[in-house]
């Protein structure tokens, strides 16, 4: 089973009104997203909150496929309370691109950007305090991204820090 | 925190944990402090950060499964249940009845369990001693009765993906009765020694009020968001697991403080016994394991599957490249999102509401750091 497009009004009116910057609205098991340009996304998600009512972001985070040109997919989950509907926001992002902050827009963006940052280093411009979050500021590479081993870590924060030769 | 808090002589920065009773973990606060009055704090965390997201991708799915208890273990079962149902997800399969309803029993418990401890230990902060030792003799029943389904008690693996591997035990429906009978009243008890005690409402009334839109912008969710007025619970909005087929309220409050928030917890508990009751009474023969494979291989896709866990909404984002691992499993954790939330309840705040507050946010660190 292939994603399906997803025809809603919701859908046709965000792509009336964001035209070439929406590639695409599709549906899959019963989930909808809409793949937009990397600049689009933070506009979608003011859109959505101000015009749809989609005022809750549940979840915003990244995957990383090394193979592709563009590396970094981003995702948005955004919630309407409403409408109790819930949309996903995909863009796709190249390695070193600094995706503009959604903080503006979603409080809540604020440490969901931090842990994407920490985890994948993807900085988000325009954030507010982009420290990592869950690992130690001073800790060197980003866990999640694929090239990065299960068993690797940082030797010389571990060495200096804890003073034992290895973690594992 | 900026370079100039220290030659400021009003301000005043105090640095409260990692290994602080109140903080019910390692979490560490940075307050920055005018007098009494809290100005500002900067939460300082990932002192558990095992990297279970990146575990997931060399697991395969099954292996994955106990790993999920590890992150919110006061609410394994929740945890296992939302992992168990974003993968049915992916497989598009669903478990059978007799399965979906057991599983609404045990998370329900699981529920109670989660709520008494943090009633025992968030009444323990304020400075009240005895609760605690009721919630965890109640809690103790109910955990009881997980060792007695599965074996643990704590971090349980009772669901597998496509339902249960054990069938009930005898006596199961006995047994959830009797906690039920004996448990009600127990809330009673512990209500009418806080409710209306005067200490219990000067400390809780009023203090670290989020409001509803508040709530939303900082998309916190759980009983945080129903105590601020907000009628929302995923068991009702989106039902999952057979939810849509119980009566049970969702209660709310007005204000939002913390003394709403208890109020909100305490009425769920006795929501969750009344799911419970009408669970065990409806239990369907039948199957406790759905038609899925020996080997996990959902098809190349993704979906995000929630749950309304104990302490808010608990997501999986599960990417499959259709291989047996998942190839990126994202967790959601309601106390991390709404741990984010406490910079705005404390601010204009005393220090001494701040560990009220970090009580009533209810969080566990093992689900904050992953």
């Amino acid at each position: 089973m292939a994603a399906t497009p997803w025809e809603s009004e919701l859908a046709s009116e965000l792509k009336a009104h964001f035209g070439e910057r929406i590639s695409g609205t599709s549906t899959y098991l019963g989930q909808n997203f809409i793949v937009a340009k990397p600049e689009a996304a933070v506009p979608i998600l003011e859109y959505l909150k101000l015009e749809s009512g989609f005022d809750y972001l549940v979840d915003l985070t990244a995957v990383d496929w090394p193979k592709r040109a563009e590396r970094f997919d981003l995702i948005y989950i955004v919630y309407s309370f409403a409408r109790n509907e819930r949309v996903r926001i995909k863009t796709n992002i190249p390695d070193g691109f600094k995706p503009h902050s959604a903080v503006d827009v979603h409080r809540t963006a604020n440490w969901l950007e931090r842990e994407v940052f920490d985890m994948f280093g993807i900085e988000f411009a325009g954030h507010p305090d982009l420290r990592r979050i869950l690992l130690p500021e001073e800790w060197q590479g980003y866990p999640l991204r694929k090239d990065y081993g299960i068993l690797q870590q940082d030797d010389r924060w571990v060495q200096e820090n804890l003073g034992i030769e290895s973690g594992q | 925190m900026p370079d100039a808090t220290f030659l400021d002589s009003t301000e005043l920065v105090l640095n409260m944990g990692p290994q602080h009773p109140s903080t019910h973990g390692v979490l560490r606060v940075i307050l920055k402090l005018d007098g009494e009055k809290v100005l500002g704090t900067d939460c300082v965390i990932g002192y558990l950060h095992r990297g279970v997201e990146k575990i997931a991708e060399n697991r395969t799915y099954a292996q994955f499964n106990p790993y999920v208890d590890r992150m919110d273990y006061v609410a394994a079962i929740s945890n296992g249940l939302g992992y168990c149902l974003a993968v049915e997800k992916l497989l598009n399969v669903e478990a059978p009845e007799r399965a979906q309803c057991v599983r609404v029993i045990l998370t329900e418990l699981n529920r109670i369990a989660s709520h008494l401890l943090w009633l025992g230990t968030h009444a323990l902060d304020i400075g009240a001693i005895t609760p605690v030792f009721y919630c965890m003799r109640e809690r103790e029943e109910a955990l009881k009765i997980f060792e007695k389904y599965c074996g643990a008690r704590l971090t349980t693996h009772a669901f597998r993906i496509g339902g249960l591997i054990y069938e009930t035990y005898d006596g199961f429906e006995k047994d959830i009765n009797n906690f039920c009978d004996m448990f009600l009243p127990k809330v009673d008890e512990y209500a009418e020694l806080l409710t209306g005690n005067r200490i219990w409402i000067g400390r809780l009334k009023g203090v670290g009020v989020l409001t509803a839109d508040e709530c939303k912008e900082y998309g916190v969710t759980g009983p945080v968001l129903r105590a601020a007025g907000v009628k929302w619970d995923l068991r009702k909005a989106q039902p999952y697991s057979g939810y849509q087929k119980y009566e049970f309220d969702i209660p709310t409050c007005e204000t939002g403080d913390t003394y709403d928030r208890y109020l909100v917890r305490m009425e769920e508990m006795r929501q969750s016994v009344r799911i419970m009751r009408q669970a065990v009474a409806s239990i369907p023969e039948g199957p406790i394991m759905g038609k899925v494979p020996k080997v996990i291989k959902p098809p190349i896709g993704e979906a995000y599957v929630s749950i309304e866990a104990p302490k808010g909404e608990l997501g999986y984002y599960v990417v499959s490249d259709g291989s047996t691992q998942p190839y990126r499993l994202r967790v959601r954790p309601p106390s991390f999102v709404n741990l984010q939330a406490l910079d705005r309840m404390v601010a204009g705040g005393l220090v001494a509401d701040v560990v009220a507050i970090i009580g009533t946010i209810d969080i566990v660190l093992g689900e904050v750091d992953r």
